[in-house]
């Protein structure tokens, strides 16, 4: 691949979600999984990362309920989920009521679309 | 290390259009907070040779600033930490101060947010890996952190009334502060949520206002009208930008910039008569006592229950009603300097600490994301 052609970790990482694979970086210096995707480690400052698919496991690590008048779209939750893999990530559950999201509670990763732009969403487990 | 204790000193603080301030511009609130705080140290703007200031507006704000001052500064210092960029530029006037780079300088911030949108106003742009979830700015990020810290150790939401309600009795006895009525702690309790855990009480204001203090070297400071309010010591600890890239939500870098604060000042925490702390949200009250000494982590919640942080209790902290009842204009980390001063100087009516010779500013940027401590203190303390 010429230099022109080289995708930055950004880049790579919205091509995967848009194929329908969730993937993280895994920093092989220090064997610590990193999100978001970043050019070089942050725990070793090397370029010695590799893409492996998460396996979309997590649990909520913390989580509140952004209340929102009914007629601008309603109460929605915002989470941070801590994946399986070890790295957060702000996130938002689905499926189930705001206020029915709590910490601790495991959840599974779900490709969310909105138009052109794919992001990951999370479903109790 | 050690060497900038004691280098330079507050000789001035000034205010403009606390609270409400309709018709008046940011730039002639600083103007007239800047005038106030140099009238105090019998200089004038004439004097000022270093520049220290952020905005929510001005792209470019010491440029703005120093043109609209009519300054042609030789020092120019406008590090964008959020609210903590204040404290920060204690640090950096000192040194600057020290090495002789300036010989009085200014730091300075105003807002007429209230007056002219009646809400909070920011230039952050929202993180990439965030903004897909909506995060409201900045209260989810508390919000996150509040809910973690309830989990982990038990705090309640009377708990985070408490901050607040205490806030306000400071308030009560500062007749510059915005909000001074009487209110309870179930009126809190039962006040509209915003992000759970947080209630719109759990906010800071949003308010109009402008604040400034001067600082020249020490040995200047000597022959200043007021009695210098001497530095002590400063630390900045930045830790990430946004909330999901906390490794942990109920610590902040304010556990390092407190140690390394502390370590300039050769003091501690049992040493501090008055601690003004960045309130932006009532979790930041009870994440600060705790990171920054005064109480183990996870007792931040009873340490402020019963009245602890409030007028009588065992801390005085935020005695001038802070950002949840004092003012927050957008950034609000100068007041907490112009606070301890007054507090330091006796000038504090009312609230007075009695014998106040150390005081505790910290402040914090972004959300929970960079944090500045900085012990200042009279004559007696060096």
């Amino acid at each position: 691949m010429s230099e022109t052609e080289r995708l930055g970790p950004d880049a790579e990482f919205e091509e995967r979600l848009k194929e329908g694979r969730f993937c993280i970086q895994r920093c092989e210096d220090t064997g610590r999984h990193v999100f978001y995707p970043r050019r070089f480690s942050p725990y070793s400052g090397s370029d010695n990362l590799t893409w492996v698919e998460a396996c979309g496991n997590g649990k909520v690590y913390s989580t509140t309920i952004i209340r929102q008048k009914p007629e601008r779209g309603g109460d929605y939750n915002l989470s941070i989920i801590e994946l399986a893999e070890g790295p957060k990530l702000m996130s938002r559950v689905e499926s189930v009521r705001p206020e029915e999201v709590a910490i601790g509670m495991a959840v599974k990763a779900r490709i969310a679309r909105d138009g052109d732009t794919a992001f990951v969403v999370f479903d109790p487990a | 290390m050690g060497n900038l204790k004691g280098a330079a000193a507050i000789v001035g603080a000034g205010t403009a259009g606390i609270g409400l301030a309709p018709g008046r511009s940011h730039l002639e609130l600083i103007a007239e907070a800047s005038k106030q705080a140099l009238e105090e140290a019998g200089l004038t703007m004439r004097d000022v040779d270093g520049l220290f200031t952020a905005s929510l507006v001005n792209f470019f704000p010491t440029l703005t600033t120093a043109e609209y001052l009519g300054l042609k500064p030789a020092v120019t210092v406008g590090t964008n930490l959020g609210g903590a960029s204040f404290e920060d530029y204690v640090i950096q006037a000192a040194m600057a101060l020290q090495a002789g780079l300036c010989k009085v300088a200014l730091i300075c911030y105003g807002s007429n947010q209230r007056s002219a949108s009646g809400r909070h106003t920011t230039m952050a742009d929202m993180p990439k890996y965030e903004a897909a979830y909506k995060p409201r700015f900045p209260i989810a990020a508390y919000a996150l952190s509040a809910a973690r810290h309830m989990h982990e150790f038990g705090t309640t939401r009377e708990q985070l009334a408490e901050v607040a309600l205490a806030a306000r009795k400071w308030a009560q006895m500062n007749p510059e502060a915005s909000e001074r009525g009487e209110t309870t702690l179930e009126e809190v309790l039962s006040a509209r949520m915003v992000c759970d855990p947080l209630s719109v009480r759990d906010c800071c204001l949003v308010t109009d206002g402008a604040g400034a203090i001067v600082m020249v070297a020490a040995e200047r400071a000597r022959d200043m009208a007021k009695a210098p309010i001497y530095f002590l010591g400063g630390a900045a600890a930045t830790w990430y930008r946004q909330i999901s890239a906390a490794e942990d939500l109920t610590v902040t870098s304010a556990k390092e910039s407190g140690e390394r604060a502390f370590a300039m000042a050769g003091l501690a925490p049992e040493d501090v008569d008055v601690v003004e702390l960045y309130d932006a949200f009532t979790i930041n009250t009870i994440l600060f006592l705790e990171d920054l000494g005064f109480c183990n982590k996870g007792e931040g919640g009873a340490f402020v229950s019963g009245g602890g942080i409030a007028p009588g209790g065992h801390l005085p902290v935020n005695t001038n009603g802070g950002g949840l009842s004092c003012c927050h204009p957008g950034m609000y980390g100068v007041f907490l300097l112009i606070e301890a001063t007054r507090q330091l100087r006796g000038e504090a009516g009312k609230r007075q600490v009695k014998g106040a010779e150390i005081a505790l500013c910290h402040g914090n940027g972004g959300t929970l994301s960079a944090e500045v401590s900085v012990l200042l203190g009279t004559e007696a303390a060096l």
